[in-house]
């Protein structure tokens, strides 16, 4: 586990100016009493398909960004497209802290019909930053 | 004295060109472009490279100018201009973001003010420019959420477009994908010589 951990962070450090942001996401997580996180958790939880409220559809994480970060998505309604997630690719991804937030919280609602936990979200970005 | 008069000549004859000018209220295609040129020439937002390069198609709903705006509504989907609905209509729409046509869109209290206001500034019934003045009719649909693709004009304008072309198309899925066959959308150019849509070529009627 322990390497894990170290393996995400230093998926953090190789992207440079990112690290600071996405280092003080993790931490203001750890704070709440969340952790420790793993990529593998993010990614199995990535692709974990919900029920939408009307139990018409599932939807996952992939529905919209798909499973290969490092590839563009598409929004699965509008077809609008979407820059990858990945870090190792998108150096723009994890930098503003607040645009993070908003978007684990609309996409996390849209998706589990919920808001995303810290423990989830610690996760999903050690994921993304996993090269 | 003679200059008096003939000031007062050229008030009267200004006056009487904005009385015919204005008392032109026909909905028709011809007047539509003339008064494109008009709104056009005293539109003082465009610099002279945009308007070189659009001279045989001029913007006719005025482009989105709201960088919140853009980035907030325009990371899902094409950011329509504000001049698409009247206001009755947006406001609708941002009273109930977080259930949005399928999506949760909430946003936070300053921005969701910062862009309810310049949606308002810039509804349909707001704007100069005369195509964007034709959707100031709304949505006509008994729709939870109002839709520019359910309005009078909207329906008018896309009556005669099979919907194999849009719905049936992998490419452009839905009428609410206006910059599939508008290529120009985003520059607020909805013309029919612009459009194409993709896979049939061209569409002008």
């Amino acid at each position: 586990m322990k390497m894990k951990i170290s393996f995400g962070i230093a998926g953090l450090v190789a992207t440079g100016m990112a690290y600071g942001s996405a280092v003080n996401l993790i931490e203001g997580y750890r704070n709440t009493g969340a952790g420790p996180f793993s990529p593998d958790a993010g990614r199995s939880a990535w692709t974990h398909e919900h029920h939408s409220s009307s139990g018409v559809d599932t939807r996952s994480c992939a529905s919209c960004h798909g499973t290969d970060l490092t590839q563009p998505g598409r929004h699965v309604k509008t077809g609008k497209p979407i820059e990858p997630m990945a870090f190792s690719v998108n150096s723009a991804r994890l930098t503003d802290p607040k645009k993070v937030e908003k978007w684990f919280r609309r996409n996390c609602r849209w998706t589990l019909g919920r808001e995303c936990t810290p423990q989830e979200k610690g996760d999903f970005i050690q994921f993304m930053t996993t090269p | 004295m003679k200059k008096t008069i003939s000031i007062i000549a050229i008030a009267i004859l200004s006056i009487a060109s904005i009385g015919a000018v204005m008392s032109s209220s026909e909905w028709s295609e011809r007047e539509d472009e003339e008064r494109y040129e008009k709104e056009y020439e005293s539109d003082d937002h465009e610099d002279g490279s945009f308007r070189g390069a659009w001279l045989e198609s001029r913007e006719d709903v005025r482009l989105v100018e709201n960088e919140t705006y853009q980035t907030e509504c325009g990371g899902c989907h094409f950011a329509y201009q504000p001049g698409l609905l009247p206001g009755k209509d947006w406001e609708s729409i941002m009273d109930s973001l977080v259930e949005h046509y399928g999506d949760d869109a909430s946003l936070d209290e300053l921005q969701a003010t910062e862009i309810r206001g310049y949606l308002l500034n810039n509804a349909a019934e707001r704007a100069r420019l005369s195509r964007a003045r034709a959707f100031s009719a709304g949505s006509a649909s008994g729709d939870i959420l109002p839709r520019i693709t359910t309005t009078r004009y909207f329906r008018r304008e896309h009556s005669e477009i099979p919907a194999r072309v849009v719905r049936g198309n992998a490419e452009v899925g839905s009428f609410s994908n206006c910059q599939a066959c508008h290529r120009t959308a985003d520059a607020g150019i909805y013309n029919e010589h612009q459009v194409l849509i993709p896979g049939f070529g061209k569409w002008d009627d």
